[in-house]
């Protein structure tokens, strides 16, 4: 399996890698405007560019475009960079093509965190007034991902084996989701249905203040992780191959997992879980560009954006005036997607 | 920066004369406040509501926003709304925090399960409509048809212990303790509240069920058509330990009517104590 999916198809010019970037950087820049020419409102083209540059007098349509449509495609745009890299990076350390943001007890660590804050949140208030209430969520739901990671971290340091790592993500999330399970047990209707909305994520929330926070986090994390590309690269041979190399296993280990930890805790803080997008896109950056992490990092960084931000006009607009969650989205349009491009690889080769 | 500009120009255009003119155009969230909305005479100028906007039931022809804990503010605001009334149970802050930076007037109503809250509520979503007087006068029939239901209720002699079943279908029932709307209806119909001891909605084991002895089962229609009917929901383990299940003491009313605490409530207090005092010597 793993053969047929590191195999590079042929060097049809169409096909080159550097072609696929750019063409990544085009489809990224096109979701981005699409992203903020549609929505509940109709708003014409030229009202929305008179609102980019703060000429329209239309407060509703200004207050829409710029503290609603921008700030959501912008946080599309990071969340999706950093649930692509971080998948690409840790199924690559992993050597596991099945491995994603989830194994390293991100998401379950959030998950915990964001329903304590949901089901306790009166109670919470009251103690830690400093935090008003809607920061609750987000707070304790990165705490949550940075407390199971670094649990995880902490079981597999040991022995240092990756197998231990990976063993270690399950145990965590394992816990993790047991102690869900017990907030959920006790949470009454009200806060159930937030909990189940806050699991399948949504950029609803998204605006100045969260990319304020999450942009700062994330780009230094992603950065970090595509400097280590060539490490990377050695490490698909095998962990002792990469040693030779002269690549510090244990430091790189260390690096891209706090660094995926930090850039998927805080998107999952922010957003909630979203589904589908770290697993698959560097797959399908992968099916095109073959394995080069040099390629295959920010290739999947613009994939994992021009996706996301798809996702959400659709989410945004196929019910208006209500809106589905995003991650209901990613995984029902993006799984068939997969299949399908599985299949059609398998016939190639 | 862009933040303090928006709010001059929404300053400035709170102060044209125009903006006054224009048709109101109310988006409502929250299905007691929808009601209100009809019931000050407002109804007209709804331009959308939210998805537990069930009564009247005409108004399901509205764009519906949503789930009332789970709001989108583009969808809210492309409905080109001029006023925004929501609920207490409205949410979540981030959505209500977006709507406030849109400059569109909205208003938060305050929560509270008693009758100066009902009232209240109806007086601010009439100020705020344009129809304060008619707001008046229904807070008004409101508190003299209540004070009357009251005053029967205060004849009674028996008090009898109700159990509200929330759901009762996978796992254990959840039963409404103190601090819960179902609570306070519950007291305000001359009865008493099963569950003692703890607040909000909690899941019971059967045995603990069991063990309660409620003279009466009270359950929302959803739950009861979830169930089955009746019949199931009283073939239910604990609760078909109990006397009321046995008899047929259960009671089945409409979940926005019994818990909504908008203008119908005398009419729900009306409903739920005639059913609770079926021997009462009381024309209700």
């Amino acid at each position: 399996m793993r053969a047929a999916v590191l195999t590079r198809p042929a060097s049809d010019l169409w096909r080159r890698p550097e072609t696929l970037l750019v063409m990544l950087g085009l489809l990224l820049v096109a979701s981005f405007v699409m992203s903020l020419s549609i929505g509940a409102m109709a708003i014409g083209p030229v009202d929305i560019l008179l609102s980019l540059f703060g000429l329209t007098s239309d407060h509703t349509v200004a207050s829409v475009v710029m503290e609603l449509r921008l700030p959501r495609a912008l946080m599309a745009v990071v969340t999706g960079a950093a649930l692509g890299v971080s998948g690409a990076a840790l199924q690559g350390l992993f050597r596991n093509p099945l491995a994603d943001p989830g194994l390293i007890g991100v998401s379950s660590g959030a998950a915990l965190g964001a329903v304590c804050a949901i089901v306790l949140g009166a109670t919470l208030t009251l103690w830690l007034p400093l935090f008003g209430s809607r920061f609750l969520v987000p707070v304790f739901a990165f705490a949550g991902a940075l407390a199971a990671c670094l649990a995880t971290q902490m079981l597999a340091r040991r022995h240092g084996s990756t197998a231990l790592l990976l063993l270690g993500g399950i145990a965590i999330n394992a816990l993790a989701g047991a102690m869900t399970g017990f907030f959920v047990y006790a949470s009454n209707d009200n806060q159930l249905r937030d909990f189940t909305f806050w699991s399948m994520g949504s950029l609803a929330a998204a605006g100045w203040q969260g990319l304020y926070i999450a942009v700062p986090m994330t780009l230094p994390a992603l950065y970090l992780i595509w400097t280590s590309a060539r490490s990377l690269d050695a490490m698909l041979l095998g962990e002792r191959e990469a040693r030779h190399l002269g690549v510090d296993v244990v430091w790189l280990k260390r690096r891209i997992f706090i660094c995926s930890a930090l850039a998927v805790g805080i998107s999952v803080a922010l957003c909630g879980v979203i589904a589908f997008v770290g697993v698959v896109v560097p797959h399908l950056v992968r099916l095109v560009a073959g394995p080069a992490h040099r390629l295959v990092l920010p290739g999947s960084a613009m994939l994992g954006g021009a996706l996301l931000l798809l996702a959400d006009s659709l989410a945004r607009v196929s019910v208006a005036p209500a809106e589905l969650p995003v991650g209901l989205v990613t995984a029902a349009l993006g799984s068939p997607f997969f299949i399908w491009l599985l299949m059609r690889q398998r016939s190639f080769s | 920066m862009r933040c303090s500009l928006f709010a001059l120009l929404g300053l400035l255009l709170s102060t044209l004369p125009l903006h006054a003119a224009e048709p109101l155009r109310i988006v409502s969230l929250g299905g007691a406040v929808t009601e209100t909305v009809h019931a000050v005479g407002a109804g007209d100028a709804l331009v959308g509501i939210d998805s537990t906007s069930l009564y009247p039931a005409d108004d399901r022809n509205l764009p519906d926003v949503g789930y009332v804990r789970q709001l989108a503010a583009e969808g809210i605001l492309s409905l080109r709304p001029t006023l925004i009334l929501a609920g207490p149970e409205a949410g979540p802050p981030a959505t209500l925090d977006q709507l406030k930076i849109s400059g569109v007037p909205m208003m938060v109503l305050p929560s509270g399960y008693d009758l100066s809250s009902v009232t209240q509520r109806i007086r601010l979503i009439g100020q705020a409509t344009g129809h304060a007087a008619a707001g008046e006068k229904l807070a008004a029939d409101v508190d003299r048809e209540m004070q009357i239901v009251q005053e029967k209720i205060a004849t009674l002699t028996t008090k009898p212990r109700v159990l509200f079943l929330l759901q009762a279908g996978r796992g254990a029932p959840m039963v409404s303790g103190g601090g819960t709307a179902l609570d306070a209806m519950i007291r305000l119909a001359g009865g008493i509240n099963a569950v003692q001891g703890f607040q909000g909605y909690k899941p019971l084991t059967p045995e603990a069920l069991a063990g309660l002895e409620p003279d009466y089962i009270l359950v929302t229609t959803d739950t009861s058509e979830a169930l089955g009917g009746k019949a199931s929901l009283a073939e239910m383990p604990g609760i078909k330990l109990m006397s009321a299940a046995r008899d047929g003491r259960i009671i089945e009313m409409d979940a926005l009517l019994l818990s909504g605490f908008g203008p119908r409530l005398p009419e729900a207090t009306r409903l739920l104590a005639a059913a609770l005092h079926p021997d009462a010597a009381v024309t209700w």
